[in-house]
């Protein structure tokens, strides 16, 4: 497999075509709009239609009286359960989706094989058991808090659109691993903040608890995110230098 | 009580009108709204894009239809655009997937158990399994690529285990036409319920060879193609059982009915009033549109519409969850094969040759079905959910 950055056909820009794109530009200038006014109509209709929409979704009250009453909903002091269950939802898609993430890159890896100070398997492996034991993790805090973990709750549902370009990105064979771990950039950069709002969360709710088990996750996030910044610097000093030399795991 | 479709006229087609604004609305809500509006909603946007297609086949026939024809088609375009833009943005295109096949299982189930004809009653039950497997497959498919539940789509009311493995339903044409019923003595429910799943098979074909190409990774690029061959299997199978000696204007007569009935049927359970008022909306249109093809066909076919139509609407399209009729279906079924237009028990009965060799060729290189569901149990919240507690 080439890399993305040798040189090649490329047709999408102007300079490949230069007496067809002249023709195209001279077009354009001299063609009269049939509507006048400019863009900030679209502003309008999009204001139109923010104003009269309804909330994405909710998040449901927990899955019962009983259980919200054991597990300690009450001892959310002085905060709207609803926030915290809200943003629990939404790590807990995120980890679950990112564990997948990682296993779409393993297979990609494995076929690839990664470059100098690039990651090593055994990295992607623990990182995805990580992403794992998060989401278990999240699970755990919203059973305890007496809420339903299978609910998708607005936050994640929203989170859940969001990945899908990094999922499309990831999964998709004819994109190279650093690609790919662009991509998972994205995602480790969004998980690091995320955990950091849960921690504030919890100790904001009194969930002291929590927020301990949540300060770990934030340390194994950390790492992964310093990881992924380095092996992509790795890749792109080597990348500059003539390609880095990419050796397969097999 | 019942509608007297003979009497009630609806909205004539010279008043039927809409704005941008108008079609285009806040769509229903993919977390709060029950599976069963989105379940209604996918199944109108088949039926009416089913009238589309029957339209311009028409139009290509019958000269003197082509203007009537193409009047009622442009109400029924933005009729389609106002049930279809309901579906929310949040809801990808793997999770509207899920739907599709809730709808092919729920609501073929309600038409099987509905079927006056034992041998159609056969051939829905026969769809189901097949269905049924699919929403499986695809299911696995969003646990492993993208850690999702299919559940948080079908909200328990659909069970997500094997059917009929699709691995096996690739079939020979030979195998796939079916026996169709006579225009002449079929009761009129038959033909309505023929063209709901007719419809309701075609647009989930047109939908997976759409969003195929859309996903990269090659698992789901390779489950979509295997699927949306068996949807076309489906549409082969389902349109093989209508009476192809009903006259043009007999077959327009009828898909206006069965949109009637549809509409009908949807607002008779619909939870969302923002949506049930769509559905009486575009259920009075339909009447409209009724009285105008029946006037048409008096005309053109110089016969009288109650000849075919029925006075009242037959009992509605029942809305819930048919998990215990699925089970015995699933229980009593499994091992039928189709040969010919019969159906036989697999374990007494070889298939046919050309399916067999048909379907050996296709799995050459493996089944993406089967790959994807590798050892796939369906697990509250995630396969992952069970693994990370092992």
């Amino acid at each position: 497999m080439g890399q993305a950055t040798d040189l090649g056909m490329n047709r999408t820009g102007i300079g490949m075509a230069p007496r067809l794109s002249e023709a195209m530009i001279r077009d354009a200038e001299i063609s009269i709009p049939t509507s006048g006014g400019d863009g900030r109509q679209i502003e309008r209709l999009r204001r139109e239609y923010v104003h009269n929409a309804p909330p994405i979704g909710s998040t449901p009250p927990p899955a019962t009286v009983k259980g919200a009453a054991k597990a300690g909903m009450q001892m959310l002091k002085g905060q709207r359960p609803s926030v915290f269950l809200d943003k629990l939802g939404e790590r807990l898609a995120f980890e679950r989706t990112g564990t997948r993430l990682y296993e779409a890159l393993i297979a990609k890896f494995d076929e690839l094989g990664s470059w100098d100070q690039g990651p090593t398997r055994d990295e992607l492996v623990t990182f995805h058991n990580e992403e794992l034991a998060h989401f278990e993790m999240v699970r755990e805090a919203i059973e305890s808090l007496g809420g339903d973990p299978t609910v998708v709750t607005p936050s994640a549902d929203v989170t859940g659109v969001t990945a899908m370009g990094l999922l499309q990105v990831i999964t998709d064979p004819r994109t190279s691993l650093t690609h790919s771990l662009d991509a998972l950039l994205i995602a480790e950069l969004a998980d690091n903040d995320g955990w950091q709002m849960l921690i504030r969360l919890a100790d904001a709710s009194g969930q002291s608890a929590l927020s301990r088990r949540f300060q770990q996750a934030l340390t194994d996030e950390d790492r992964h995110l310093r990881s992924v910044r380095a092996w992509l610097n790795a890749e792109m000093a080597q990348d500059l230098k003539g390609g880095p030399h990419t050796r397969k795991p097999h | 009580m019942a509608l007297d479709i003979m009497k009630e006229k609806g909205v004539p087609l010279d008043r039927q009108h809409f704005s941008w604004r108008d079609m285009v609305r806040v769509p229903f809500s993919k977390l709060d709204d029950d599976a069963f509006t989105r379940v209604r909603v996918i199944l109108m946007n088949g039926i009416e894009s089913e009238a589309i297609r029957f339209s311009h086949a028409s139009s290509r026939m019958n000269k003197d239809l082509r203007l009537p024809l193409a009047k009622v088609r442009r109400v029924e375009q933005h009729q389609q655009t106002m049930v279809n833009w309901l579906l929310p943005p949040d809801q990808s295109p793997l999770e509207t997937t899920i739907a599709y096949e809730q709808v092919a299982v729920e609501v073929t189930a309600s038409v099987a158990a509905h079927e006056p004809d034992p041998y159609l009653q056969q051939v829905y039950r026969y769809g189901l399994l097949e269905d049924f497997d699919h929403l499986y497959r695809y299911s696995a498919l969003m646990d492993r690529i993208e850690g999702k539940d299919a559940n948080n789509i079908l909200q328990s009311y659909t069970d997500i285990v094997p059917g009929r493995p699709t691995a096996e339903e690739h079939r020979a044409p030979e195998d796939e036409l079916r026996t169709w019923y006579d225009r002449k003595t079929a009761a009129p429910i038959t033909k309505l319920n023929a063209l709901t799943i007719m419809a309701g098979e075609y647009q989930t074909h047109d939908y997976y060879m759409h969003v195929g190409p859309f996903f990269a990774d090659p698992v789901a690029r390779q489950l979509y193609a295997e699927i949306a061959s068996i949807e076309e299997q489906h549409v082969t199978q389902y349109e093989s059982i209508a009476d192809p000696d009903e006259t043009w204007m007999e077959k327009w007569l009828l898909h206006e009915a069965t949109e009637v009935y549809n509409y009908y049927s949807c607002l008779q359970t619909e939870s969302n009033p923002r949506i049930k008022e769509i559905w009486q909306r575009l259920c009075d249109y339909e009447l409209g549109h009724l009285h105008f093809v029946m006037d048409l066909y008096k005309q053109v076919d110089k016969r009288d519409p109650a000849e075919i139509l029925p006075a009242t609407l037959p009992e509605p399209i029942k809305y819930e969850s048919h998990r215990d009729y699925v089970r015995e279906v699933l229980s009593k079924e499994m091992n039928l094969r189709a040969v010919g237009h019969r159906f036989v028990d697999g374990a007494k009965e070889k298939e046919s040759d050309a399916t067999l060799a048909y379907r050996k060729h296709l799995n050459t290189h493996g089944s993406p079905s089967d790959m994807v569901a590798a050892g796939y149990r369906w697990y509250t919240g995630t396969e992952l959910g069970k693994l990370a507690r092992a």
